[in-house]
């Protein structure tokens, strides 16, 4: 058993919040985008956030140490787009091993130094693994709905480069997340078992679905349960859903997999819903508040903040969460020692 | 106790099946060995349509769908990826979970690919060893499906209990030990066989098969059973009630035994209370192998049930009838009572005893065949018809040998086998059995028979005939392999083909040319007597095998006609062998108004006379030229009243403005370079700018001295230094239908909604030979005599072509981005692309102009690879893209 497996079966476990939130107050110019090394290059870097770790590594290693000081007990790698298949939006196809393992370089660091200050409390690194910007199982033209802008094979392996990167930068865990069509995190769960075979590494695996809206579903059409199904033949440190809804909203489709998982369950959701200017305003207490009701009824072993989360919310969460126990995980039998008939 | 594991599958909702859950179906429509509609659906790529079978089976209650694209003349992997993608974007049918079947590797691996639900996949089995069975499974779980693992090893086929028990639990131990695989995801196939067959050994068929799933369900923890039940009844073809009922029956029987889930036809299906005792009865008595004369007392008792002509026991009145038709009868009813009386009665009749059995008992046979074939026979009654024949030969047999001179033994020598790799042999054995009885001497060497051993025995037993039997699409490659085999070794003896997944098509196709001798399909049993028959008459043998030859060459080159394989030359080698028109002879003529140009709102009236009606008839399936269809003999009335409608509503739109006709246009100089593309000149807000159109050229390798065209040869190379010209155009006369068809539904009256949708087409293509007309005699003017008709025009008699992206001289579309690029086509007359480069509204045409005497309209056909790789460069587009687009284009 991991370090993080063994913690996770003692404590609910605090994930971080968004980077993107509180990378916008950095207000970085499309200058401090590019820094030196990439003052050249063809297209416009602005935007790029998953880059700063390269031309602002002192600002990405602040927010991780924001995140731990407010009470996380993981932060997630600046590598949400850090697939090959993102990055061609900015020609940087070529760079995504050095982002991803810089990247996560510099999460462990600033982990390290943390827990080197409180041993008692282990701090960990995920590995971040977006959902990319193409999608494997529907078509980006309604007129040709049996068009594909990528394959399996594709994002397979452009998932392995990645996940490989964040392993050799020093991950502790692979974080699938945002999850909004399984057959693109089928091809990353692929490629990680090949890697872990490879590499024979045991490393755990987290999974996190987004379900888009009221309808319970994922974008890509499936429900809770069946998104919970499609996932299951990997043996997974947790699965749960992020993004797209506030905590309250996202409660029923906690409860399907708080019932039906053999995994730890995870949430982060959004500071509530987008306001009429498509900002998150819901205060770090209403949060807190809300979440408290997965607490009361046992759903969750992880729980953090996406969109529209501070440091705040998560000290605010991190506090309502401590006096709680976790969800008990029943973890399904292994068939190892099956001997015939 | 243990613990309970479901079975857990999911499409965009779960399926999870426990203990308690009630029998899982299986929708088996969309599998192409499974229904023939679907099958041709898919050859003939009707997609949509093919999709329609998915949502019936859904909507009717099926709770997986079996997905199968097994088919010799079908792109297998093609077809599952394509037919998935689609299926997955219909959420009322990928909702349920999906059954991938194929007995390929590949085309499994293909569909776990595309699809992101937790499908099953169907099947793996030991049959090609441990190392394979592992490698699959190991995989599938990777991919997170469920697999069906069929009772099936190195050996072959399980078809009793202790096989079945025996491949079961080697798999299960396998799976669970080594490849670690969850055990609720194994779901056993331990095959269904059929009962009732008349043959001895398939008695116990589906009591072993109960026995066998209560064995697996005792031992074999958390694991699902499944089959295709169907096949129990296979011999009962054509008679539905005992069919249904036997499904029944073995149902009730499976599911008490433990099976939970299975192909299984709704529509075959009765209730189990619902079947009436007697029929139940004589149905338990064969399902459950009661008596030893089950099996014809089922028989019997279904003409009952099927309430065909019933006849009374003791009804001889056809003995009364002429010497064939009793002789007739005798064999389709399998009555042998009189037989031997009838035979002698035709040996006195004949020359030679011989006579006897190619003659009048031959034509009996050949009645039963039709039958069988028809579905209006049963296989044991065939099987029973054979074996009066073989009566009716043993009576003939002493005069035929004391006939010294058509002394033989035997019938002829036939070899039968089932290929290597396949292990289905009931046809085989129906085969065998039949020809038995009719005097043929049979040399069985199973199943699995690699070719080595089917070459050698034909030698040393020095056989008249090999007949090769297979069920599963991979062994259709096989018969290829061994008639390529037969062919080196100068082998004459005819070869036969049968089997579930054998056709004529194929046959025809794929096998008859590797054999320089006879190659002859045979989809049934009794069919088989008569086909052997004839392939070794020696007076008829020669003219037959010619026939046959000649048969399949037709069916060969019709097929080809639909699908031809073709050869192709490299991009480079068609560059060689492109169009070369004398520059320097050739005249070229500077447009006499150059630049761009825009036709506002073009009076409609003129376009009346340049309407092309033949096309507006055919989009009502009126087929026929006009004006001679309103004469016509079949739909000319229709296409009266049709005509006199349009002209009405033409009317209509002449007289309230109803639609508006625009365009733009234009002519620019132009050369070609690279020898594929053509570079333009244009103003655009008094700057000169260029555009590149990028052309395709044929690939296809010519016959000598024909050219490898591309739209780039029509225009003068720049190196030459000659200044040639081109154009381009964008018509409509579409704005204005979309409100007139909407209003038309509004009144619920669809027939104007399509007709004025129709008028609107015509009028637009009538608008584009305006236009082209216009700038052969006046804007460009190279052709200021011209004076067509419009029969001339349709025909396309005119100077110069107006070939359009998407149509076969350009297919593809991408080239409308540049022309609405430099025509400014959307700001200047709103005809907007859609993604998939459609024009809105859709009564509008483009293309280019070219205005060379030498240009004519060809199809680039299918293009290779490597110029969509060179277009894709050229376009500086990835070759992914180019390779989307061109995709219809592209050569297998």
């Amino acid at each position: 058993m991991s370090k993080i497996e063994e913690v996770l079966s003692k404590k609910i476990l605090i994930l971080d919040g968004a980077m993107g939130t509180m990378l916008q107050e950095y207000r970085f110019t499309e200058e401090d985008f590019r820094g030196k090394r990439f003052s050249d290059w063809p297209v416009s870097l602005k935007g790029n956030n998953d880059l700063l770790s390269l031309t602002q590594p002192k600002a990405i290693a602040d927010v991780h140490r924001k995140y731990f000081e407010a009470g996380a007990d993981i932060v997630e790698t600046n590598t949400f787009s850090g697939t090959a298949i993102a990055m061609a939006d900015y020609k940087m196809e070529e760079l995504v091993y050095e982002m991803n393992f810089e990247s996560a370089r510099i999460a462990k660091e600033v982990a390290k130094e943390v827990t080197s200050r409180d041993p008692e409390k282990p701090r960990f690194v995920a590995g971040a693994m977006g959902p990319t910007n193409k999608t494997a199982s529907m078509s980006p033209d309604v007129n040709d709905p049996g068009f594909r802008a990528i394959s399996f094979e594709e994002l397979r392996i452009a998932y392995k480069q990645q996940a490989r990167a964040l392993i050799d930068g020093g991950v502790d865990v692979l974080l699938v997340e945002t999850v909004f069509d399984t057959l693109n995190a089928k091809a990353a769960l692929f490629a990680i078992d090949e890697l872990k075979e490879e590499l024979d590494n045991d490393i755990p695996v987290m999974i996190s679905g987004t379900i888009t809206d009221a309808s319970g579903r994922t974008l890509s059409g499936q429900t809770a349960e069946a998104f919970l199904i499609s996932i299951s033949h990997m043996n997974l440190l947790s699965v749960g859903f992020n993004c797209a809804l506030g905590a309250k909203q996202l409660t029923p489709y906690l409860e399907v997999l708080a019932q039906k998982s053999a995994a730890g369950v995870s949430a982060y959701p959004n500071a509530g819903l987008p306001n009429a200017f498509g900002e998150y305003d819901q205060s770090p207490w209403d949060m807190a508040n809300q979440i408290k009701n997965y607490l009361e009824r046992g759903l969750v072993n992880i729980l953090g903040g996406c969109c529209g989360t501070t440091p705040e919310h998560i000290q605010a969460i991190a506090a309502v969460a401590k006096d709680y126990k976790p969800r008990v995980i029943k973890r399904e039998l292994t068939y190892d020692n099956f001997k015939g008939c | 106790m243990l613990e309970i594991r479901p079975l857990k599958l999911s499409g965009l909702e779960p399926l999870v099946i426990t203990p308690e859950s009630n029998f899982i179906n299986i929708g088996e429509r969309t599998n192409v060995a499974g229904s023939k509609k679907f099958l041709r659906l898919i050859k003939e790529e009707k997609f949509e349509e093919a999709l329609s079978v998915a949502r019936e089976q859904v909507e009717g209650g099926a709770q997986i769908i079996d997905i199968n694209m097994d088919d010799g003349l079908i792109e297998g992997r093609e077809a599952m990826v394509k037919f998935l993608n689609l299926l997955v974007a219909e959420p009322d049918i990928a909702r349920v979970p999906i059954m991938i079947d194929s007995s390929k590797w590949e085309i499994l691996e293909a569909g776990l690919q595309v699809v992101q639900g937790k499908c099953v996949v169907n099947s793996i089995s030991l049959k090609e060893g441990e190392e394979e069975f592992l490698t699959h499974a190991k995989r599938i779980k990777r991919y997170g499906a469920a697999v069906i693992v069929m009772a099936f090893d190195e050996v072959g086929q399980a078809d009793n209990y202790e096989r079945r028990v025996e491949i079961a639990k080697r798999s299960y131990q396998l799976l669970v030990e080594k490849v670690k695989f969850p055990p609720e995801d194994i779901i056993f196939d331990l095959n269904i066989f059929p009962v009732g067959t008349g043959m001895e050994e398939h008695r116990r068929n589906a009591i072993d098969y109960f026995e066998a799933t209560r064995w697996v369900k005792k031992n074999l923890p958390h694991v699902s059973l499944s089959g295709g039940v169907s096949n129990v009844s296979f011999s009962f073809r054509g008679n539905n009630p005992v069919r249904e009922a036997m499904h029944s029956v073995f149902l009730y029987h499976a599911i008490r035994a433990g099976m939970n889930m299975g192909i299984v036809n709704p529509a075959l299906l009765e209730v189990y209370d619902n079947i009436p005792e007697d029929l139940l009865e004589h149905v338990e008595d064969v399902i459950l192998d009661r008596r030893d004369d089950a099996t014809e007392r089922l028989l019997s008792f279904a003409e009952t049930v099927v309430g065909t002509e019933k006849e009374s026991k003791i009804d001889f009145s056809w003995r009364e009838k002429l010497l064939q038709e009793r002789i007739t009868h005798a064999l389709v009813k399998g009555i042998d009572s009189f037989i031997v009386e009838d035979v002698e009665e035709a040996r006195k009749q004949s020359d030679r005893p011989l006579d006897v059995i190619e003659g009048p008992l031959m034509t009996g046979m050949n009645v039963v065949g039709d039958l069988f074939g028809s579905g209006k026979m049963f296989l044991p009654q065939v099987v029973k018809s054979a074996r009066v024949m073989k009566k009716a030969v043993a009576y003939l047999l002493p005069y035929i040998e004391a006939d010294k001179k058509n002394k033989r033994s035997s019938a002829g020598k036939v070899l039968m086998a089932t290929v290597k790799g396949d292990v289905h042999d009931i046809g085989k054995n129906i085969v065998s059995v039949v020809l038995g009885c009719n005097n043929y001497e049979i040399i069985d060497l199973g199943v699995m028979v690699p070719p080595e051993k089917i070459i050698e025995t034909a030698k040393t037993e020095n056989v008249d005939a090999i007949g090769l039997s297979g069920l599963i699409t991979p062994s259709l490659d096989e018969m290829v392999f061994l008639a390529k085999e037969m062919d080196r070794q100068g082998f004459s003896v005819p070869l036969l083909i049968g089997g579930a997944t054998t056709s004529k098509a194929h046959t025809a196709v794929k096998i008859d040319p590797q054999y320089r001798n006879a190659v002859v399909h045979i989809n049934d049993a009794s069919r088989a007597v008569t086909v052997v028959g004839d392939l070794l008459k020696v007076n008829t043998r020669q003219k037959y095998i010619d026939d046959l030859k000649s048969d399949y060459e037709i069916f060969r080159q019709n097929f080809s006609k639909r699908s031809k394989v073709k050869s192709f030359l490299s991009l480079g080698q068609a560059r060689i062998n492109k169009f070369c028109i004398d520059w320097n002879q050739s005249k070229i003529h500077a447009p006499q108004k150059p630049g761009i140009h825009v036709i506002e709102d073009l009076e409609l009236e003129k376009l009346e006379k340049y309407i092309d009606w033949t096309p507006f008839f055919r989009s009502w399936e009126l087929h026929g030229r006009y004006p001679k269809i309103l004469k016509d003999e079949l739909v000319g009335e229709q296409a009266t009243t049709l005509f006199t409608d349009a002209q009405k509503m033409l009317r209509r739109i002449f007289d309230e403005r109803l639609l508006k006709a625009k365009a733009v246009y234009g002519l620019f100089p132009a050369n070609t370079i690279n020898v594929d593309d053509i570079e333009i000149r244009y103003r655009e807000n008094s700057e000169e700018k260029t555009m590149i159109f990028r052309t395709l050229r044929q690939q296809l390798d010519k016959h000598e001295g024909k050219s490898n065209f591309a739209l780039a040869d029509f225009v003068a190379p720049r190196e030459l230094g000659i200044q040639d010209y081109m154009g381009c155009f964008c018509v409509t006369a579409g704005f204005g239908t979309e409100q007139l068809s909407r209003q038309f539904e509004a009144e619920h009256d669809d027939y104007n909604s399509i007709l004025i949708k129709g008028l609107a087409d015509r009028l637009a293509e009538a608008f584009a030979e305006y236009l082209h007309e216009k700038i052969r005699i006046d804007d460009w003017g190279y052709a200021p005599e011209e004076n067509l008709s419009n029969e001339e025009l349709i025909r396309e008699r005119y100077k110069g072509i107006r070939p359009a992206p998407g149509y076969p001289a350009c297919p593809d579309h991408l080239e409308k981005i540049s022309i609405w690029q430099v025509l400014k086509v959307e700001e200047r007359i709103g005809v907007k692309l859609t993604d998939s480069l459609a024009m809105w509204p859709a009564a509008s045409v483009s293309g280019y102009y070219f205005a060379n005497p030498e240009a004519r309209y060809f199809g680039v056909g299918k293009i290779k690879e490597d110029q969509v790789k060179d277009f894709a460069e050229r376009k500086g587009i990835s070759f992914e893209t180019a390779k989307k687009w061109l995709n219809p284009s592209i050569a297998e």
